[in-house]
């Protein structure tokens, strides 16, 4: 009885995660987008495609670190040709840079604007276009009505959506299926050799939605992201149901 | 009303070509000669040429030994179709139906134009003037049929108009050839004495289809009106352009845009049909009060998807005025360039940059938010960190050269160095700390320096020795002394990016 009980919740859960913009992905599988144990957290145990991920950066160092690693993602999406669209207003990125992380900079098309809503339509038309890989965007605030229409936008085209949210005002609630944060770690060279090692970042996955949040050390070694440690982090909820 | 034909004899198209280009040939003997069969052969003779005895068909050798002073030209294949083609296409201010008439004339059919000029003489002596002004030698006639005007322009002794119905009196004293018969035919009746059309026209049909083939009698019957004979008209370039006549002025939006969409559904199916696409579009209203109101479109690649264009112009509609409403809408194609038919995919793949869609986008992006707002950048050789991409000039391009990987480039560029306090233990050691924006940063681990010199041919100055640092909290920093370590002179640090 009870056995058939769990099954039923599970299933039940299986049919209301494409309800939520989770859908299994068919035809093009992108297994190892991030480490296996990242992946863990999400629904599926795959990197949530055709989504829009929302990273908080704060400062320029910070804008430095989430690059880096939505460089390391991007690589993944544009492997086999594809082409990125980055929209911006204050764009620091420094194209050649991006070869460290597998992407060819001329298959990125930059658009540089100045006004926040013009960056949120031209992203919610090229999140509608299937022939892109993905859509990065640069924005500070994002309401919950603009985060509702790119998600719809991208549950049509399957084209994944990254927004980094510079120095927001206020953390308010969005339609993103995942939340972000990305600090830079120190460096670590084998047998305490001298000079900078190889990019290391704290990931910390906020919010994910039907996922758990985690919190992770991730290093970028030779064109893939190498995973380091958990460092376990008790959901606030649970929090609040201890305390 | 019987239909009027006009034939133009071109009788030296190509030597007159060469003379109009070069004045200095007009009156010199000169040929042109092409090989054939390892030899050259006189393709075509000037009038002061073949005068003096060189002709067509003879062998250059020969017509040099006639002529010592002869001037040898060499032929250009197809040079008469293309002459032809052009003359017959500024005639078409004579006339809308023109045909090219291979090797050396032109038919044109004048039937209810010639009263525009006065009269047929005036007509055909209008025509004749201003291409002998233009330096050809023509002839030209005008007949009921086109076999006739061809005879008499060709063969006509006095009169140069046949009129009405009068072909068959015309013919008689011409000689066979003005029928426009084969070489052997021609012969076998020069043979038979029959040297003049009079001679053979009132012999029976019957012996005449025996003796020399149904040919003869087809072309005699053409001459003298009995049988229909059609001529292939030269098409004049036609603009892309689609009107749309209103019958109650238009004041509306929604009107305005099925307006566009009927003219653009029109235009795309057009161009569809000649597997074209258009670069440039322009949509025009004309006001009531006069004035024209206009929205311009350009697209990244040539496109003759409707759906789309309307896209783009739909951008753009509310910029029109209607006043008191526009009572004529014009869409022309401004630019329109060949569409390379797409091969069909046979598995799913990322279509890159060259996917319509993306271009469709793009176009979009730049209709609304005006142009020089999308970069795209490819490498540049150079190694100064400024200079070394730069902005592709179009979706396409290829890359120049490869990018470089060899050296560390930070994610973050600064797009001006900023100045910073630095303490660093001299000469070339890298900073033990620095201040940035108020906050002081104590570097843990460094690497450097890369040293970067200054292009001298491009711009003066000092050159850059980078560090690449990273601070106790993991921060990594791409840090700069300008110039040498001086004990007299002062050298400034810079921050100029972050890594990842």
């Amino acid at each position: 009885m009870t056995g058939t009980k769990a099954d039923i919740i599970a299933q039940l859960r299986k049919d209301i995660l494409p309800l939520q913009g989770f859908k299994t992905t068919l035809n093009r599988t992108l297994l190892d987008v991030v480490p296996a144990t990242i992946q863990n957290a999400f629904p599926h145990a795959e990197f949530p495609l055709g989504a829009v991920h929302e990273f908080m950066v704060a400062g320029a160092e910070e804008a430095a670190a989430t690059g880096g690693f939505v460089a390391g993602i991007l690589a993944s999406f544009m492997r086999n040709g594809g082409a990125t669209m980055w929209i911006s207003s204050c764009r620091t990125i420094f194209p050649p840079a991006l070869t460290s992380f597998g992407i060819a900079p001329d298959k990125i098309i930059f658009i540089d604007l100045t006004n926040e809503k013009e960056i949120l339509w031209t992203m919610e038309e090229a999140l509608k276009c299937n022939g892109l890989a993905a859509v990065v965007g640069e924005v500070s605030e994002l309401g919950f009505t603009a985060s509702r229409r790119l998600q719809l936008a991208v549950e049509e085209s399957r084209v994944t959506g990254f927004i980094l949210r510079r120095n927001p005002r206020s953390v308010n609630t969005t339609a993103c299926v995942t939340r972000w944060k990305i600090t830079s770690l120190r460096s670590e060279l084998p047998g305490d050799m001298p000079g900078v090692g190889f990019p290391r970042w704290n990931v910390e996955l906020l919010k994910v939605r039907n996922g758990k949040p985690g919190k992770w050390e991730i290093e970028f070694v030779a064109g893939r992201f190498r995973h380091i440690s958990t460092i376990a982090i008790i959901p606030q909820e649970q929090k609040k149901k201890a305390g | 009303m019987p239909k009027r034909f006009i034939s133009i004899w071109f009788r030296h198209i190509k030597t007159d070509w060469y003379s109009r280009r070069q004045p200095g040939l007009c009156n010199l003997p000169f040929i042109l000669a092409s090989p054939d069969h390892g030899r050259m052969l006189v393709t075509a003779a000037n009038a002061e040429a073949q005068t003096q005895g060189a002709g067509t068909g003879m062998a250059v050798a020969d017509a040099r030994a006639i002529i010592p002073a002869l001037q040898v030209i060499d032929d250009k294949p197809g040079l008469s179709t293309k002459l032809l083609k052009g003359i017959a296409e500024w005639c078409i201010r004579y006339t809308p139906v023109v045909a090219i008439d291979l090797p050396d004339g032109l038919m044109l059919e004048v039937t209810g134009c010639t009263h525009l000029w006065g009269s047929e003489k005036q007509y055909l002596a209008a025509i004749i003037k201003r291409l002998q002004h233009f330096g050809y030698d023509v002839r030209a006639a005008m007949a009921d049929t086109i076999g006739t005007a061809w005879a008499i322009a060709r063969f006509g002794k006095d009169t140069m108009i046949i009129e009405s119905t009068q072909q068959n009196t015309a013919l008689l004293p011409l000689p066979p050839a003005a029928l426009r018969l084969e070489q052997g035919t021609i012969e076998r009746l020069e043979k038979l004495g029959l040297r003049q059309v009079s001679n053979f026209i009132g012999l029976p049909r019957a012996a005449l289809r025996r003796r020399f083939g149904t040919h003869l009698l087809q072309r005699l019957g053409q001459a003298l009106g009995y049988e229909e004979e059609a001529i292939q008209p030269v098409q004049p370039m036609e603009t892309y352009q689609e009107r749309l006549p209103c019958l109650e002025p238009i004041i509306t939006a929604t009107g305005i845009e099925i307006a566009l969409e009927q003219l653009l559904d029109v235009l795309c199916q057009r161009l569809q049909q000649e597997q074209k696409g258009l670069r440039a579009a322009s949509f025009k209203g004309y006001r009531i009060d006069g004035k024209i109101e206009k929205i311009e479109i350009g697209t990244h690649r040539p496109s003759n998807n409707s759906r789309h264009l309307f896209k783009l112009f739909a951008i753009k509609i509310d910029s029109i005025e209607p006043a008191w409403g526009i009572e004529l809408f014009t869409l022309e194609a401004v630019t329109v360039e060949d569409i390379v038919p797409l091969q069909e995919k046979l598995w799913d793949t990322d279509g890159g940059l060259d996917d319509i869609g993306l271009s469709e986008l793009l176009d979009r992006i730049a209709g609304k938010i005006g142009p020089g707002k999308i970069h795209r950048y490819v490498p540049d050789e150079h190694y100064w960190p400024e200079h070394s991409f730069k902005a592709a000039t179009s979706v396409n391009e290829k890359l120049p050269t490869a990018w470089k990987v060899d050296r560390p480039r930070p994610v973050q560029l600064l797009s001006r160095a900023i100045a910073i306090e630095v303490t660093a233990p001299i000469p070339d050691y890298p900073p033990m700390l620095f201040r940035y924006k108020g906050k002081v940063h104590k570097i843990i681990k460094a690497d450097g320096p890369e040293r970067i010199e200054q292009e001298w041919w491009l711009q003066q100055g000092q050159h850059r020795d980078y560090y690449c640092v990273e601070d106790e909290e993991g921060q990594r920093y791409w840090l700069f002394r300008s110039g040498h370590y001086d004990v007299d002179k002062t050298y400034q640090w810079f921050i100029h990016g972050f890594f990842a």
